[in-house]
């Protein structure tokens, strides 16, 4: 699926990085704690969180994630979508808890995804 | 060819929301370079991991990285407390980091267990009260 399939199948907003949504999505992850986040790689994946700082945006810099999506309708600050909009990563808000939102996208196929080195 | 390039970057604590702009900076020099995908990702997890371990439990301190043909090296030194446990700080899941740290997203005691896992070398120097310099490399 695509960027825009995740945000259909939850109703999200885009907040930036609209030119984006075509890219394709192989698997998901959903954390507030980005060293759990940064511990698998997976291959082109999205990230789902209820953490809202630039240290999001960085982790997913860092692993190289498709799309960071804020959950509980958390909404990112100009810092984090400037930061966003620099590292060419969308971002997308849902009003869903973690549990339904991850739940909605697995429910579509979608994945936790190989996890690195294991 | 034996040409090495060097980096080097100072860390501050003052400003959490500024952690991993070195890890950034090398990111992108190393694409620029043409180095292969999976080690700019070991590179750049581990160095962010080591880069957010300065900022919330050492004062900050600074980051030496140095690339050459064969490998790339990491090297952060603080002037932090220094680890009490070193062998107790590696197990995944140990963590001191106290409330405050946790509501930013780290604390989950993974990191130092993260950098060991991406790198192909990693070593630990420490020393109570003077500080930690924490040396990894990724061959290349
Ligand atoms: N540079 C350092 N100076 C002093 N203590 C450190 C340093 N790096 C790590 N530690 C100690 O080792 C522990 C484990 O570190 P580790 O990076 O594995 O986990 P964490 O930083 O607590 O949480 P996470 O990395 O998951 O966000 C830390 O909680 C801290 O007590
Ligand atoms: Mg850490």
């Amino acid at each position: 699926m695509t960027v825009e399939d995740v945000r259909a199948t939850l109703g999200a907003r885009v907040i930036c990085g609209e030119e984006y949504l075509n890219r394709e999505v192989y698997s998901a992850c959903g954390s507030d704690m980005m060293s759990d986040v940064l511990a698998f790689v997976k291959d082109r994946s999205v990230l789902l969180t209820g953490l809202c700082n630039p240290q999001v945006i960085r982790t997913a810099e860092m692993m190289d994630i498709v799309c960071v999506i804020f959950v509980r309708g958390k909404k990112p600050d100009d810092m984090i979508i400037e930061l966003a909009k620099e590292k060419e990563i969308p971002i997308l808000c849902t009003g869903h808890r973690m549990f339904s939102a991850c739940g909605m996208l697995y429910a579509r196929g979608l994945n936790g995804g190989a996890s690195y080195n294991e | 060819m034996s040409e090495c390039i060097e980096l080097r970057y100072e860390v501050s604590s003052e400003d959490f929301t500024r952690a991993g702009e070195a890890s950034s900076n090398v990111k992108k020099k190393l694409k620029q370079m043409g180095v292969s995908p999976a080690a700019i990702t070991k590179v750049a997890i581990a160095m962010y991991e080591g880069e957010i371990n300065m900022v919330i439990h050492a004062d900050g301190g600074h980051i030496e990285v140095t690339i050459s043909e064969e490998e790339i090296e990491i090297k952060l030194c603080d002037r932090g407390p220094g680890i009490q446990n070193v062998e107790k700080a590696m197990q995944a899941g140990y963590s001191t980091a106290p409330d405050n740290i946790r509501a930013l997203g780290f604390g989950a005691g993974m990191g130092l267990p993260n950098m060991k896992k991406y790198t192909d070398e990693m070593t630990i120097d420490t020393e109570i009260g003077v500080g930690t310099t924490v040396t990894m490399k990724v061959k290349l």
